[in-house]
């Protein structure tokens, strides 16, 4: 009995030893299946979003130009010590693979490489490359300072010697308005030349000044909104819904025509006699806020809504009857309870509008772009493509961080969409 | 499951994007608006008519930056452009482009100075200049001066966005005789002049790019006058009915040239187009659709003289414009841009 | 069902004034919601060539010059082509990572879950100049493939977040019943759970060809002449030449976004009742 006892409670523990580890093995089996289900989405987006942003990433430091075109004087002056001229196999070296990218037409990325640093170099280097002879006139030293007095000035060398490391910090110091002096110390650039930072500012301001104004109008909309019988609700909704669905490029181009000088918004005014002379209402910043607004404001909107639709309103009743005034009992009662959609609302807004391009582009004027325009500028205007990445990379960190605040505060699965 | 059709999509994507490497259709890229509409007219359809052969087009703005992010991009699609002539330049040295078969285009005497080059031949002889609308003010602007004079003419400005020609204008308007611009321009002093006179308008420009969005923003009313290129306003005229005033005086001509981009996969058919384009019996038609200066010295005898006296080539024209110098642009562009482009954004 | 300031009948002037103040703010602002997208569809039957009023006269001359013009055309078709495209692939490789997500927390749920949303957050110019540098070297630009796939990447958060939303409210007891019963997964998943959760499915999918349809940044880095798409072409046209063609296409777009709209709202519903909220 104690022996059929024992194995009894023994059998009952190999059996619930069992139980956990097939509970166990279901429970692996179940986590597989969920990684294997989410592979696909997980690998297409690590190549074809998340390693081209990488990429753009390491292109911010990337400092290619001087050591593919001219692979030997790279080396040579990495071994350099940098202090006043290099030796004279560098001068050679520089001379013969000179000669050779004017002959193969390769230096178009050295000199946009050293433009950068000394805004004449291009010149200077397709002056020297033109007819260099194929054996220097004594030293090349002499030849390459004879031909342009720029090559026996060692803040060239440096310049060159910058040139010819693997990376270089010059783009992501000039995403903030620095460089570095012939020293190699880093300082701020001329005023004239400094305007990043500024952009910078401009960006979160113009984002913040969107956002305020998004919230000022969708909080008493989505407050009465949701105050109203579903039926009527649902109906005005579509109101916030249809701009939500409509292209931005049809709301920004309807902006441009109802602001423009002679548009619908100007000749109303007129009209009425509320102004006589036309006011400038498009390609400035008045013209960029309010489109931006206008597409922003359903991100508002939506989460406020649905905050708002979940609040009881017996707690406002309660208030009120415990003798709060309507003022007070919105103050203490009500308002706490919709901070949640206001945080959503309001970092929603912020991280879309800090990364505007399309609207001010279209809308604004050159003093209205924000970071993206210039982003753009440089990848496909001026090809300064370190510069494009630094601005890039700088503004992909703001955005991730505020993401990062998002996802902590309001959580990503709370992220919807209409 | 996962893993299969994951492999399955990457295979089908592979063979998507081999099959998407194959060789595309002559593509040429001009300067948009009414000026390739009569483009197409002139040239394309006609070109395509007679060779049997697809051509796309596509439109830019300019920029020897656009050229090197097609040709080192590595995916260029653009076969034949239209660049303006520091771009010409500096793209050949940097070889951008490849090198024009002279021997298909007739010969290099056939062809105005100017449009003759190793890797380009002229298309267009054109004019920066003011424009503005007669139908709103009756005693226009004369000179650059009064276009910075926003006293006597209230309203807004436009002008191309970038250093070249903007800097020229006001130093016009500064008081500095037309054939003197270059060599003041190439002081430091007269940089920080251009500058300076620059900030007093500054915050009465409308900046543009594009060389339809001038006659676009006048129309409207959005600017009271504007610099714009002088084909444009008047076949803005003839579409739309206006009475766009055009001042010659004060004007900047340069060459426009076509250029076939380095290693086109399309060639052959990019030199057949343009020696079509460079020839005298196509390149005279033309100016009665969009008066710019043609290249081709038997072509200018040819042309209808009804359009003359609009064409920027007239010499009583001629006699009032500045010359682009394109050596001080190919020398000074990069340190202009880079300064212009931190003046424009504070 | 009252309203939360529902206005007793003894209600001071104060409470009636912002009672009818917060009417007629709510009223602005709607109005300033929609009647920008509607001022444009009178102007594209205009039969003048500028944007204002008063019409001169009613035509449908810019709908002949939009629906006659290879370009507006080519440009549409290439938008359909990439749109239908990226919708297809995001919903699947979407639908089956929801699948996932819902299925069982495994390490790195919360990260796979960021980087799943993401494209949704990062600046477009980011993700367009990154796909720009990347995509050339291997041939994507210049291509519709190349696009297909940078809109997937954008696409695809949305289908992840509907059809997570409609998962929440799905009751596995359905499929385990289903199990139970013989059927295999695949049966059971084909059989039980697609029906219950496809009007999530297809209103993710339908957020996802909006996504790609009105797509413009990544469009302008990585398409080319022959790859031009309707919103590119729309942003060349309110550049440089504002004229009533542009409210011809928007009205027609607009248009398209109604009729989206609605599918969507009877798909909400639809959904609320299969899954027995309402």
């Amino acid at each position: 009995m104690t022996a059929s006892s024992l194995t009894g409670r023994s059998g009952a523990r190999i059996e619930s030893r069992n139980l956990k580890a097939q509970l166990r093995r279901t429970e692996r089996r179940r986590k597989l299946e969920a990684a294997a289900l989410v592979a696909p989405l997980l690998i297409f987006l690590a190549v074809f979003f998340l390693a081209p942003i990488v990429g753009m990433l390491i292109r911010s430091v990337e400092n290619s130009e001087l050591p593919t075109t001219m692979p030997e004087t790279a080396a040579a002056l990495r071994q350099w010590d940098g202090i006043d001229l290099p030796p004279e196999p560098v001068f050679a070296s520089f001379a013969r693979e000179l000669a050779a990218g004017q002959r193969d037409r390769t230096l178009a990325g050295v000199a946009k490489r050293l433009t950068y640093e000394v805004p004449n170099m291009r010149s200077v280097l397709f002056a020297t490359a033109r007819g260099l002879p194929e054996t220097p006139n004594g030293t090349w030293r002499d030849t390459l300072t004879a031909r342009d007095k720029t090559w026996g000035d060692p803040a060239t060398w440096a310049v060159m010697r910058r040139a010819a490391a693997p990376v270089t910090p010059l783009y992501m110091l000039a995403s903030v308005d620095r460089e570095m002096d012939a020293s190699g110390s880093i300082v701020k650039v001329a005023s004239d030349r400094a305007i990043y930072i500024d952009i910078f500012i401009r960006t979160f301001w113009m984002a913040a000044v969107v956002t305020v104004w998004c919230l000022v109008l969708g909080y008493p909309l989505a407050f009465k909104l949701a105050s109203l019988p579903p039926r009527v609700s649902n109906l005005l909704m579509i109101l916030v819904l249809l701009p939500f669905w409509t292209s931005i490029l049809v709301r920004t181009g309807a902006w441009v025509v109802l602001l423009q000088r002679e548009g619908p918004i100007n000749e109303a005014l007129q009209w009425v006699g509320l102004i006589s002379e036309p006011l400038q209402l498009v390609y400035n910043r008045v013209g960029v806020y309010v489109a931006m607004i206008h597409i922003l404001l359903p991100f508002m909107v939506l989460p406020l809504y649905s905050v708002m639709r979940g609040i009881s309103p017996a707690y406002m009743r309660a208030a009120t009857s415990l003798g709060a005034t309507p003022f007070t009992a919105f103050r203490r009662v009500y308002l706490p309870q919709t901070i949640p959609g206001v945080g959503a609302g309001c970092l929603l807004v912020f991280i879309l509008g800090v990364g505007y391009y399309i609207t001010p582009a279209l809308v604004g004027g050159a003093g209205d772009q924000m970071v993206s325009y210039f982003v753009a500028f440089f990848t496909n205007q001026t090809i300064n493509w370190g510069m494009a990445a630094a601005l890039g990379s700088v503004l992909l960190i703001a955005t991730l961080l505020l993401y990062w605040v998002y996802a902590r505060l309001v959580g990503i699965d709370r992220m919807r969409m209409g | 499951m996962g893993c299969r059709s994951s492999l399955f999509l990457g295979v089908a994507l592979m063979a998507m994007a081999v099959g998407g490497a194959e060789a595309r259709d002559l593509t040429v890229t001009s300067w948009g608006g009414s000026y390739q509409d009569a483009q197409r007219e002139v040239y394309f359809q006609p070109f395509m008519k007679q060779t049997n052969t697809k051509l796309v087009e596509d439109s830019w703005n300019g920029g020897v930056g656009a050229l090197r992010a097609k040709v080192e991009g590595g995916n260029s699609d653009w076969d034949v452009v239209q660049v303006e002539a520091e771009e010409l330049v500096l793209g050949c040295e940097e070889g951008l482009f490849e090198q024009l078969d002279w021997a298909a285009l007739g010969g290099r005497d056939k062809f105005i100075p100017a449009a003759v080059d190793d890797c380009g031949v002229g298309a267009i002889v054109w004019t920066t200049l003011i424009t503005y609308d007669g139908a709103k003010i009756k005693d226009g602007p004369k000179s650059w001066a009064d276009f910075w004079d926003v006293s006597k003419f209230p309203g807004k400005r436009g002008l191309r966005r970038g250093p070249k020609y903007t800097l020229e204008f006001a130093l016009m308007a500064d008081g500095v005789p037309s054939e003197q611009v270059y060599e003041v321009l190439r002081t430091d002093a007269g940089v920080d002049r251009a500058f300076k006179k620059l900030d007093q308008i500054k915050s009465n420009v409308v900046w543009w790019e594009a060389g339809a969005q001038p006659l676009q923003l006048l129309a409207s009313g959005e600017v009271a006058m504007t610099s714009a290129y002088n084909a444009r306003v008047t076949a803005a005229n003839k579409s739309d009915n206006r009475d766009f005033k055009i001042v010659w005086q004060g004007g900047v001509y340069a060459v426009d040239s076509w250029v076939i981009l380095r290693d086109s996969p399309n060639k052959e058919a990019a030199m057949d187009l343009i020696a079509f384009m460079s020839d005298a019996a196509n390149q005279k038609n033309l100016p009665p659709k969009i008066p710019y200066g043609v290249t081709s010295k038997e072509a200018a005898a040819l042309v209808d003289p009804a359009v003359l006296p609009i064409m920027p080539t007239e010499p009583g024209n001629l006699a009032v414009e500045v010359q682009l110098d394109t050596e001080f642009w190919v020398a000074n562009t990069e340190r202009l841009t880079e300064r212009f482009n931190a003046w424009i954004g504070q | 069902m009252g309203s939360i300031l529902n206005l007793p009948p003894h209600a001071t002037g104060a409470q009636k004034a912002w009672h009818v103040a917060l009417w007629a703010l709510t009223a602005l602002v709607l109005a300033f919601l929609i009647l920008p997208i509607l001022v444009i569809i009178p102007l594209s039957f205009s039969s003048g060539s500028f944007l204002n009023f008063p019409l001169p006269g009613l035509s449908l001359r810019w709908y002949h010059e939009l629906l006659g013009s290879e370009r507006w055309l080519s440009s549409l078709r290439n938008s359909v082509v990439v749109a239908i495209s990226s919708t297809l692939l995001a919903t699947v490789l979407g639908t089956l990572a929801s699948l996932g997500l819902q299925r069982a927390r495994f390490p790195g749920h919360a990260l796979v879950m960021a980087l799943v949303i993401s494209p949704m957050v990062v600046p477009l110019v980011i993700v367009a100049v990154g796909v720009y540098f990347f995509y050339a070297p291997l041939g994507l630009t210049g291509s519709l493939l190349g696009l297909t796939l940078a809109h997937t990447a954008l696409a695809a958060p949305f289908v992840v977040i509907t059809v997570s939303a409609t998962l929440q409210g799905f009751d596995t007891n359905l499929s385990r019943a289903a199990a139970s019963l013989g059927a295999n997964q695949t049966t059971a998943f084909f059989r039980v759970t697609l029906p219950i959760i496809l009007p999530g499915v297809v209103s993710g999918a339908l957020f996802a060809f909006v996504t790609s349809f009105d797509e413009v940044v990544v469009a302008l880095f990585l398409t080319g002449p022959g790859e031009r798409t309707l919103p590119r072409q729309m942003f060349d046209g309110i550049r440089e030449n504002i004229s009533p063609v542009i409210a011809a296409a928007a009205t027609l777009l607009i248009v398209l976004s109604i009729l989206l709209m609605t599918v969507m709202e009877v798909l909400r519903r639809r959904s609320e009742r299969l899954r027995g909220i309402r």
